[in-house]
């Protein structure tokens, strides 16, 4: 059995463009989050001189990444700014110098052992970069016995329509990919790798699949274009047929769950020493002249970009970080490209305006195509009746906010935006609950 | 710089929209529209202006009247006015059918918040104020005009009636009660038109096989267990029309699929009951607004686990 999903328009204009490398902007804005966890602390200052590769920011605690320029230049000025999502944090502000110089910094890391490959891992300042951002390292820390990692599961399926990063990975970087699982099994000691991948992105499934026959225990998944066949839950559900628990992790399940450029990436990392400071994305929406994919330093600003894909062919109306799907409307083009942007999907008017919300029918489309079978008419209407236990009954909390329910809503409503909102008043009910609790002892 | 709009994801939606939806039930109603035009003549079309047009009256003065946003262009009021028609007889004084009309909208709809918020459905329940109402002229049946040469033509009782009366040896064909030339209501009475509209509506995937599946299913198996013929019960009365196009209304019936079954195996008993044994010759009616009522349970019952998956041990 398959978990339920939508069909949504492909729209993989950019699959055959290989990536780009943009040029070297005037000046870039690294903000200190780019990651789930803790923002990083800055380690340089103002008028500081920077090369590529240099730390410029420390992890904060455990779940946080460091972060690292792309860039050659002076720290121009360091502020708290404004993020797209709603936050504020300190960005730095490089100005470049054009030359790129690399840092003295960047040198293939000591790995021999587990530890050693968890720290270089961390050291690279790596984060999810299918979108999420979640630090890598923290997948590869397993404590003690290793033989729970019954499988890894590298996911290749880029279900949100326009973006072709990461197809464009397996079909330029395979060699690195399959680097990358040489590394996880030297070190994570996994036996079973699994390459997920949906079924409209022939050249990378041939590519994947040439090289997985001269590996041993590597097995290419072809999977339906079946929107979210490439969230976490879904993919593992869908490739080793199990589901992660609510509020687990896949290794839970026995997985290790990682992105393709991911893995290129580190495989790049350990070979170079060349930490996360560029990302490859793809450039697309109606409002751009030249789609393509493009590789631009982390930090460079959404303008840049968009002008190095041929500029506008009308003016953006709405600019997005990712994809459609789950993607985040930017306030203005001076946002920066973050680790874990894969997209820029800038859209003309037409295309961004959003449709005219009408009453629910209760035709049941929303619940009849959640992947995890939640009832996002039932939430909306316990939402509105303000009952937090009944939100918990629905679990809401399990939500995974992928958009099909608002995607196939005849009615257009927020149900996505209603369940974030019931999540957050669940949230706020079980600690109250959980402070009362403690009180009473 | 232009400010650039700010919205929640997701960013793409399909182009499904209510309004589509209820323009494709008007598209699947269209052979049944034709089909009373042939059978019942140019009345039935009069009959269909009169109940589509109040309830789009009613709607719109309605909303005027309360400051509430005007909804007439979302077509549901037109697809509620055409339903009601095609449950109508003939004959009906054009006052009779226009009171039906403003029930299902004002009464059944609006007055309980309007679209998708209603828990009867407007058509059915305005059917049976008509019916205690005006039980004279809600039972009066015309005969069929187009074939009046044929010799085989009914009088002027619906074949129901006549089973009801245990009068099977006047009973029509079954290719006259599958085409549509007997007595009855504009709409319900012939099964092709009904069934062609309802494959419409299956394959443009606006309802699910599980309701008339099983709704014509337990009538027919129901019919056979009772000793009854089977056919003959199948093809006449409201049961197509219901189990098409009545059954399968958002606002009033479950929405998970086994929710859909219960609904429809329910409504498919409740009608054996009143046919077989009640007062009334037709009980499609009667079972769907019973059945009305319970959906919000039958929605509660079988609503799907959400998966919230399971721990290795």
């Amino acid at each position: 059995m398959r978990l339920k999903g939508i069909k949504v328009p492909h729209k993989k204009n950019t699959a055959d463009c290989a990536p780009e490398r943009i040029p070297v902007p005037k000046q870039v804005t690294i903000p200190m989050s780019m990651h789930i966890g803790r923002p990083a602390k800055l380690i340089v200052k103002r008028g500081d001189e920077v090369k590529v590769g240099q730390k410029i920011a420390e992890a904060d605690g455990y779940i946080s990444a460091p972060i690292h320029s792309g860039v050659s230049g002076k720290v121009q000025k360091i502020e708290e700014m404004m993020t797209a999502m709603g936050f504020k944090v300190p960005m730095a502000v490089i100005e470049t110098d054009g030359l790129q110089e690399v840092s003295p910094e960047v040198k293939p890391p000591d790995v021999h052992d587990l530890t050693s490959f968890v720290e270089a891992v961390r050291e690279s300042g790596s984060v999810g970069l299918g979108g999420a951002g979640f630090p890598t390292f923290v997948k590869f820390s397993i404590n003690g016995d290793l033989s729970v990692v019954k499988a890894v599961v590298i996911n290749a399926a880029e279900c949100e329509p326009y973006i072709t990063s990461d197809t464009r990975t397996l079909i330029d970087r395979a060699d690195e990919v399959f680097e990358g699982i040489e590394l996880l099994k030297k070190y994570l000691l996994g036996k079973r790798f699994i390459i997920g991948i949906e079924n409209n992105k022939p050249e990378a499934i041939a590519k994947a699949q040439e090289l997985a026959a001269k590996t041993e225990g590597v097995e290419v998944k072809v999977l339906p274009a079946m929107y979210p066949q490439g969230g976490e839950k879904v993919l593992v559900y869908n490739t080793v047929g199990k589901m992660i628990p609510k509020g687990g992790l896949p290794l839970d399940v026995g997985v290790v769950v990682i992105n393709v450029t991911t893995l290129a990436f580190i495989a790049n990392y350990i070979k170079t020493g060349m930490p996360l400071v560029e990302k490859c994305l793809t450039v697309d929406g109606s409002a751009v002249k030249e789609p393509k994919n493009l590789i631009a330093p982390i930090g460079t600003s959404i303008a840049d970009v968009l002008e190095a894909a041929g500029g506008c062919k009308a003016e953006p109306a709405k600019v997005l970080y990712g994809g459609p799907m789950m993607g985040i409307a930017v306030p203005d083009l001076s946002a920066p490209i973050m680790k874990n942007t894969n997209a820029i999907v800038a859209m003309d008017e037409k295309e961004a305006k959003p449709p005219k919300t009408t009453a629910c029918i209760n035709c049941g489309a929303c619940l009849n195509h959640c992947p995890l079978r939640l009832d996002p008419r039932a939430i909306a209407r316990a939402y509105k009746l303000d009952a937090a236990e009944d939100l918990q009954t629905l679990c809401v909390d399990l939500c995974m906010e992928c958009g099909c329910c608002s995607y196939v809503c005849p009615a257009k409503r927020h149900l996505v935006q209603t369940n974030k909102l019931a999540k957050a008043k669940l949230r706020e009910y079980l600690a109250k609950q959980k402070a009362e609790k403690e009180g009473a002892k | 710089m232009n400010k650039m709009i700010s919205s929640v994801s997701p960013h793409f939606h399909q182009p499904r929209t209510t309004r589509t939806i209820m323009l494709d039930v008007i598209i699947a109603l269209a052979p049944a529209v034709i089909a009373s035009v042939i059978f019942f003549g140019l009345r039935s079309l009069l009959v269909i202006v009169d109940c589509v047009a109040v309830a789009i009256a009613a709607e719109w003065g309605f909303e005027k009247l309360c400051k509430k946003e005007n909804t007439v262009g979302d077509l549901s009021a037109v697809v509620t006015g055409l339903i009601l028609a095609l449950n109508l007889p003939v004959d009906i004084p054009l006052w009779q059918a226009a009171l039906g009309s403003l029930i299902a909208i004002v009464v059944v709809k609006q007055l309980f918040g309007g679209i998708g918020q209603n828990f009867a459905n407007p058509a059915a329940t305005a059917r049976i104020v008509l019916l205690t109402a005006f039980s004279g002229t809600m039972t009066s049946w015309a005969v069929p005009k187009a074939f009046e040469m044929l010799p085989d033509t009914t009088t002027g009782a619906t074949p129901l009636t006549l089973m009801a009366k245990g009068d099977t040896a006047n009973l029509p064909s079954y290719l006259d009660m599958f085409l549509g030339n007997t007595g009855g209501c504009l709409g319900e009475t012939s099964a092709l038109a009904l069934v062609l509209g309802g494959c419409y509506l299956l394959a443009r995937r606006v309802i699910t096989w599980h309701t008339p599946v099983a709704f014509i299913g337990t009538v027919a198996l129901m019919s056979l267990v009772c000793g009854k013929d089977v056919l003959a019960q199948v093809l006449s009365g409201g049961l197509i029309i219901a189990a098409f196009f009545m059954a399968t209304d958002y606002s009033s019936t479950p929405a998970t699929k086994w929710g859909k079954v219960i609904f429809g195996v329910g409504c498919g008993l409740i009608t054996i009951l009143i046919r077989f044994w009640g007062n009334f010759p037709e009980g499609v009616s009667f079972s769907l607004l019973i059945m009305n009522i319970l959906t919000p349970y039958i929605d509660k019952l079988t609503r799907a686990k959400p998966l919230v998956g399971e721990v290795d041990e």
